[in-house]
């Protein structure tokens, strides 16, 4: 089954290999009853918490359900990302190893059509795709002048609130960054202070280089080879 | 063992979970486009299978897909739902103590009340009486828009009652801790917040299920006590016109 070949390749790297608190011997202190009942437990904290697509920490996985089971921390979560997988097609994925912090993506291949997201989440991943195909485009990194010039140009403005979007900087350089999306770094020895907008690992796992460019290509009315290095980065990452 | 998942099962509850709640007929269809985007096998009146494979696979983490009656049209809606019996603190979204004790207020005004509802006056007013930290009016005017987004409360020209959603979730809950004030619909059998109740012997009955049970009728008449049934003519709607107050004798504390 399909399902079986994409979760064995679970576990491996994403998960937290290494840990200090890590006992081998931890399945004979518990018993596997109340293993599973942790990853349970595990899975509904998880799937409430991704809801707002904010990164989950590892420390408020420990305090709010793992609690005592600290020393079986490895097995519950290696368990409950198998089961996010098998029953839900949602991958666990660790996106930050220093402070151990988890997002969880969706794994299922795009569907086309009215099911993507919920409406009200509609219009804001239009500008957030938008913005991903500017950056992808002009080769990975935009400075924020060049990508509020760029936003000028579909009349939305920083400044001013937006009827869809409301506060559209807050929505950018907030919301967004948030959940991963996008990445803003301050650039170095810049005065005034100058950023570069950049993909965040949630647009990377979750968004297709591939369907972005041919987007692109549809809307300028060219082959998507026309731009090379975009293409086989496209190929590349499918 | 039970059925396998295919990515269509998996599909069909991703999005069954975004919405919060599902209507029937939306349902058939996303069942049908689930099976069509995933290539997986697909007969129009075999969603039922299709759900309990999902639930097969949900009930070791405790949950379910359940299927509730909407108690304004009487149509059926699905929600995927917590089955360990569902307190309010465990509702499916992150509220913080205020906002979940606003709530359990709130419940309790409605579920006290006649007729299911109770005015945003009165829940405002719980505002300032909450022993987690007083919250103001407009903070609370705020919260309660995001019950509602949240689909855990509707609205009503500024009343509010019960979600189906909030229904489908935590019906167990309130017929246990609402015992002697949570009505049970005399047709249907199932909670019933909002409903009409008879004037001589205090039976009630949802909506849709008093249109459907007086259809036909030529006088309606209570099914317990055989009673004229006083309450407005089904299908008119009682709201607005009728004032709201809450049942008379019932001093109870909060459920928690």
């Amino acid at each position: 089954m399909s399902q079986r070949k994409r979760s064995k390749g679970f576990g491996s790297s994403q998960m937290t290999d290494g840990e200090d608190d890590f006992i081998p011997t931890q399945t004979e202190r518990r018993s596997q009853d109340q293993v599973n009942q942790k990853v349970s437990e595990l899975v509904q904290f998880l799937l409430v918490k991704d809801q707002k697509k904010i990164p989950i920490k590892r420390a408020d996985m420990l305090k709010n359900v793992i609690r005592e089971y600290r020393d079986a921390y490895s097995e519950i979560v290696n368990k409950a990302g198998k089961t996010l997988q098998e029953v839900f097609g949602l991958q666990l994925v660790e996106i930050d190893s220093k402070r151990h912090t988890y997002i969880l993506i969706n794994n299922l291949p795009c569907a086309e059509g009215k099911y993507l997201c919920r409406d009200e989440e509609k219009e804001k991943m239009g500008l957030l795709l938008i913005i991903l195909s500017f950056i992808f485009m002009k080769g990975n990194s935009v400075k924020d002048s060049a990508l509020w010039e760029f936003l000028h140009l579909l009349r939305v403005y920083p400044g001013r609130q937006h009827q869809v979007f409301g506060d559209v900087r807050k929505l950018v350089t907030e919301e967004f960054v948030r959940q991963k999306y996008l990445e803003i770094t301050p650039i170095p020895l810049t005065d005034p202070q100058e950023f570069k907008y950049q993909w965040g690992p949630r647009a990377e796992k979750e968004i297709s280089k591939k369907d972005v460019l041919n987007a692109v290509a549809k809307i300028q009315g060219k082959d998507p080879t026309f731009w090379s290095s975009q293409y086989s980065e496209a190929e590349a990452t499918r | 063992m039970a059925a396998q998942m295919t990515d269509a099962h998996r599909r069909f509850l991703q999005v069954l979970m975004s919405n919060g709640i599902t209507e029937g007929s939306e349902a058939r269809k996303l069942h049908q486009h689930c099976c069509e985007t995933d290539k997986v096998y697909y007969a129009h009146d075999k969603l039922d299978d299709f759900i309990s494979t999902i639930n097969s696979h949900l009930q070791p983490l405790f949950m379910q897909i359940r299927k509730g009656i909407s108690e304004d049209d009487g149509r059926a809606h699905y929600a995927v739902v917590n089955l360990a019996e569902t307190e309010v603190t465990k509702m499916a979204s992150d509220y913080t103590e205020m906002e979940l004790e606003l709530f359990r207020k709130t419940m309790d005004l409605i579920i006290l009340s006649e007729n299911g509802f109770a005015s945003s006056t009165d829940i405002l007013n719980l505002a300032d009486q909450l022993k987690t930290k007083k919250m103001k009016k407009k903070e609370a005017e705020q919260v309660l828009k995001v019950f509602v987004e949240d689909k855990w409360l509707s609205e009503k020209n500024g009343e509010y009652t019960l979600h189906t959603r909030c229904i489908i979730e935590m019906e167990q809950y309130i017929l246990s801790n609402y015992q002697d004030v949570a009505r049970k619909c005399n047709i249907c059998h199932s909670l019933a917040i909002q409903s009409q109740v008879c004037e001589s012997c205090g039976i009630g009955m949802h909506l849709p299920c008093v249109r459907k049970y007086f259809r036909g009728q030529a006088e309606p008449r209570c099914p317990k006590c055989n009673e004229f049934w006083y309450c407005d003519t089904p299908g008119v709607s009682r709201m607005g016109s009728q004032t709201h107050h809450r049942a008379p004798l019932l001093v109870v504390d909060d459920a928690s």
